[in-house]
């Protein structure tokens, strides 16, 4: 027995009758602004594999419990941003979040993501957040030419110089725990200058005087209170926060 | 098409349906934060930037001018209970102290009037709020500072 085994100690008939489901409370804030006016909290008792995802658990309820829950998702693999949402207090995506990382002792709070209007249920209006990253001009623009007549090549160090912020997925979950951006969302938002970032930053663009200009506004990247919010909110782990931070520097270091 | 009742949008009933028809029609919720004629326009000018960087640079000399004046005040020779007119006086006597006294004074009170500035900015829901609470505290700010200054200048030590 010198070779490292997985052994099992338990007979082979009770391990297949152990169920790997428990019982999980899922408590949703749900909002029907056709029956009411409130918002109110309901219990969702499932039965669930502890390995799967808080969206299987969400998928459970609307197909066989209640079918009028509404939330969005659209790949369920952590690409698309469609189901970012407030999990146990904190924004994620539901389809990374899986169910025995976030204690399923207890149950489970599920909130839409806060600062956006409420349309029902998990679903929020992404418009104001669609607007501010609008505003930033998220597209390439080039000074001579806009012909793409040949390809636009640029060298692995200024690649390397914005990838961070290239691996924004638009979910909304760093600009809707931003405080700022809870009071009146006004504020430009963490996910708007991420996207500004990417382009600021890029060699083959053009146009970073523009973006920095509209950054310098009111509402801009001087609103950031470094509170790392939109960090540890972050599905994909960029470092906002830090993003931010450099577009101020940006800004200082071109100013003056 | 014949059992079936069809309302005008050609949707039929639903079960559990709602309670509003297209008499009665569920509450319009406007976006509180869609860009209306009420929003304000964008800035121009580089005033926040100027503030940002007042912050950071006015904190750095404010940490050495308060330590030091709170070692002198409180710590060194006696401490607190040293402190009395004379003790001023000889103090403002001399211009390096002045100064120190009168740049602590700006700083701190532009420091502190940013600083709530941007606490309006963040927590006041209300553009009214946001214009009297600033009023307020721009009032304030310059009235402690003018007046702080106007002692510093005109202290006379001989007053009786």
């Amino acid at each position: 027995m010198a070779t490292p085994v997985l052994e099992k100690t338990e007979p082979a008939g009770s391990a297949s009758a152990a169920s790997p489901y428990i019982t999980v409370t899922f408590r949703i804030r749900r909002f029907n602004p056709e029956v009411s006016a409130e918002a109110t909290w309901q219990d969702f008792q499932i039965e669930i594999d502890p390995k799967e995802r808080v969206l299987d658990g969400l998928h459970k309820i609307k197909w066989d419990l209640d079918g009028s829950l509404t939330f969005r998702r659209s790949c369920a693999h952590g690409i698309c941003g469609s189901d970012a949402m407030r999990i146990n207090g904190k924004n994620r995506l539901a389809c990374k979040t899986l169910i025995k990382d976030i204690n399923p002792e207890k149950p489970i709070t599920i909130e839409p993501i806060k600062g956006l209007t409420v349309l029902k249920d998990l679903v929020v209006d992404m418009e104001p957040f669609f607007q501010a990253y609008r505003d930033v001009m998220p597209f390439l623009i080039t000074k001579d030419t806009n012909e793409p007549t040949r390809e636009r090549l640029q060298s692995p160090e200024d690649r390397e110089r914005f990838d961070d912020t290239t691996k924004c997925i638009l979910c909304a979950a760093c600009t809707t725990s931003c405080p700022v951006f809870w009071n009146d969302g006004q504020y430009f938002g963490p996910a708007a200058i991420v996207n500004a970032h990417r382009f600021i930053f890029d060699s083959r663009d053009d146009a970073a005087e523009q973006r920095l200009e509209i950054l310098n506004d009111k509402d801009g990247v001087w609103r950031c209170r470094t509170t790392f919010n939109c960090t540890d909110a972050c599905p994909r782990g960029i470092e906002v926060t830090k993003a931010i931070a450099e577009v101020k520097r940006a800004l200082i270091t071109r100013r003056l | 098409m014949s059992t079936t009742e069809t309302t005008a949008s050609g949707i039929g009933p639903v079960e559990g349906g709602s309670v509003h028809t297209v008499d009665n029609p569920a509450p319009y919720i406007e976006a509180p934060r869609k860009r209306t004629g009420r929003t304000p326009r964008s800035t121009r000018g580089n005033f926040e930037m100027y503030g940002w960087l007042f912050m950071r640079l006015s904190g750095i000399v404010l940490v050495v001018l308060v330590i030091g004046h709170l070692l002198i005040q409180l710590v060194l020779d006696g401490g607190v209970s040293k402190i009395g007119f004379a003790f001023v006086a000889g103090r403002w006597a001399s211009p390096w102290w002045q100064v120190w006294d009168l740049a602590m004074l700006w700083l701190a009170m532009l420091h502190g009037c940013n600083g709530l500035r941007t606490v309006i900015n963040d927590y006041a829901e209300r553009a009214n709020t946001r214009l009297w609470l600033k009023a307020l505290l721009y009032t304030a700010t310059v009235f402690t500072i003018l007046l702080g200054t106007l002692v510093i200048f005109t202290f006379d030590p001989n007053i009786r």
